[in-house]
């Protein structure tokens, strides 16, 4: 007997993975990174550096584009092809469906970044090893798990985001609202300093407001550092942000959850 | 006999506007009991708050004002639905899965056990005439089949209680006629069956009572009997050789008279003027044909619709409301 949320979470997961656009993106990613291997060959001793950043960022750009377009497909398509109907006519309550979805995307999205990841590293092995053969080990980039795990982190953020405008906006609006909070949740610190050079004291306070409450994705970004530092992002970093993620996908499940709990499916 | 479902004066208000200001009744105090083992029709014209009414219960919108119980429990309470199965009108389903794929979901969704759950599976796809189907992704199903598949996860936890929102809709005959046994085939069994539809051939087959709405309030309710000795009998008599003169006199004792390939049809209130008829036709060396008493059908009933019941609730079977 499993838990409703569970069954609801696992038949997500089914769905993306029966999504041909799911399996589309991971081969792009796969040829990305391949292609950037060739890339690699023209930067003499810069080839870690360009394939770790090219390969985060790609995983990042793709982890958005799918927690976005999925994200919002999660409860829209639901209600627009009325299968919600029939799963919340039975012994479910409403959070629990949206939990599910929550949970089932996301575990889509850890299979594929764990799919990139693992290709990262592979990319970067073959190119340490053809440099420096038996002595590759020292010279792979180990940094980029830390970073792919705050970049998962991210992604599960923009989901529950996702999740939250389309348990009652359309989905272009919710595209729209999602991608909005994206680009300023990644300029945030910008906003912040923008803040402070404001004389304007509403405007300040208003501006410094905004920066509490929209999303900081610029906890989650170590993508520059660890890419040219060999870097590995500290246990501090990555607890912080963690617990920041958390707190806030909380929050937004909560209010999807209030939102959703409130509906009428005329 | 127990009660299934009772619903007390429930109402539903939508706001057609932005701001919430204005508001339209789709539901108005609505009251009526369905009883164990009853097939029950819910019917009226699109619009007149069958699906809304059924939505309610299945806590899928909430209501103004009122309350329902199934099974002796608020619909509020969310393990009512235990014991309930719900098949949506058109139903669309998760079209990636399969058959077996999809009724598993359904029974997980309900905790079944899993070597019952394949058991149940099994034997609801043979109800449902869909063995065949089993293994076969629901985007290649047809109407029909979608509808059986509907049918088959409404019943995956054996509930007490079916709702059913327009089963029949859009099926062909043969679908229908389907659908059909499969309802009787449900009441054989002891479930109580509600369902709404306006479709007036398939209540007459298959419901024990009725309640008819009409823009959100109940128009009429009871046993179909009952509902049809309400309305006004008349009878028909068909003539033939019946001359224009004839035609005339018989004019001014019908209700309607039309002229036909075969001869005459004469629609008279009752049987005192059913003598004086047949003497015209006689008198003008016509013939009679035939003469047989029109009941006035469901259909009438459910057109009229102004039949309200005098308290506007749907009471016992027996108190022939």
């Amino acid at each position: 007997m499993m838990n409703p949320v569970l069954v609801i979470a696992l038949n997500t997961f089914r769905e993306s993975v029966r999504d041909k656009v799911l399996y589309n993106l991971l081969l792009f990613v796969l040829l990305l990174i391949a292609a950037s291997l060739l890339v690699a060959e023209l930067s003499l001793n810069q080839e870690q550096i360009v394939i770790a950043r090219m390969g985060l960022s790609a995983m990042l750009f793709f982890g958005v584009l799918i927690a976005i377009f999925i994200g919002i497909g999660l409860v829209y398509k639901e209600i627009d092809k009325r299968t919600v109907y029939t799963i919340l006519a039975k012994p479910l309550c409403r959070y629990e469906f949206i939990l599910g979805k929550f949970f089932g995307l996301s575990l889509t999205l850890l299979v594929n970044c764990s799919v990139m990841l693992v290709a990262l590293l592979a990319a970067l092995s073959v190119l340490a090893y053809r440099r420096y053969a038996n002595q590759a080990f020292g010279y792979i980039n180990f940094g980029v798990l830390p970073a792919g795990l705050l970049i998962y982190l991210e992604l599960l953020m923009v989901v529950a985001i996702a999740l939250l405008f389309s348990s009652f906006s359309t989905p272009v609006l919710s595209t729209v609202f999602s991608v909005l909070f994206y680009i300023i949740g990644s300029l945030s610190q910008d906003l912040l300093v923008f803040a402070r050079s404001i004389r304007l004291v509403p405007a300040k306070y208003l501006l410094i407001g905004l920066y509490y409450v929209l999303p900081n994705f610029s906890n989650f970004n170590y993508i520059n550092i660890v890419a040219h530092d060999f870097h590995f992002v500290s246990g501090r970093k990555i607890l912080f942000a963690t617990v920041y993620a958390l707190l806030y996908i909380c929050m937004l499940l909560v209010l999807t959850s209030v939102v959703f709990q409130k509906r009428n499916f005329k | 006999m127990q009660t299934a479902l009772k619903i007390d004066k429930l109402t539903k208000d939508y706001t057609i506007d932005f701001f919430g200001t204005k508001k339209k009744r789709a539901l108005d105090e609505l009251s009526l009991e369905v009883y164990e083992g009853e097939v029950f029709g819910f019917l009226g014209a699109n619009g007149a708050g069958k699906t809304t009414t059924i939505k309610i219960l299945m806590g899928l919108i909430y209501p103004t004002s009122g309350t329902a119980e199934i099974l002796g429990r608020p619909i509020s309470d969310i393990s009512s639905r235990r014991d309930i199965g719900f098949l949506p009108e058109s139903p669309y389903f998760y079209d990636y899965l399969t058959a077996t794929e999809f009724l598993t979901y359904c029974g997980n969704l309900f905790r079944i056990e899993k070597s019952l759950l394949r058991g149940r599976i099994k034997e609801l796809l043979r109800l449902v005439g869909l063995e065949q189907a089993a293994d076969i992704q629901l985007r290649k199903f047809s109407k029909g089949m979608l509808q059986r598949i509907g049918i088959a996860q409404a019943l995956i936890n054996d509930p007490k209680m079916v709702f059913m929102d327009e089963p029949m809709s859009g099926l062909d005959p043969i679908g229908r006629r389907e659908v059909r046994d499969i309802i009787i085939s449900l009441r054989d069994r002891g479930k109580t069956i509600f369902f709404s539809t306006h479709i007036l051939s398939d209540v007459e087959v298959l419901c024990d009572r009725v309640a008819i709405l009409k823009q959100g309030k109940l128009a009429g309710c009871g046993r179909l009997s009952d509902l049809q000795q309400q309305s006004d009998t008349t009878m028909e008599v068909v003539a033939h050789n019946v001359d224009k003169e004839a035609v005339e006199k018989l004019g001014e004792l019908a209700v309607s008279i039309r002229q036909t390939a075969s001869g005459v049809n004469i629609r008279i209130r009752s049987e005192a003027e059913l003598e004086r008829v047949i003497q015209a036709v006689h008198q003008h060396k016509g013939g009679i044909v035939s003469v047989y008493p029109v009941k006035t059908l469901l259909e009438d009933f459910f057109i009229k619709g102004e039949k309200q019941s005098e308290d506007g609730v749907c009471g016992h079977p027996n108190s022939g409301s």
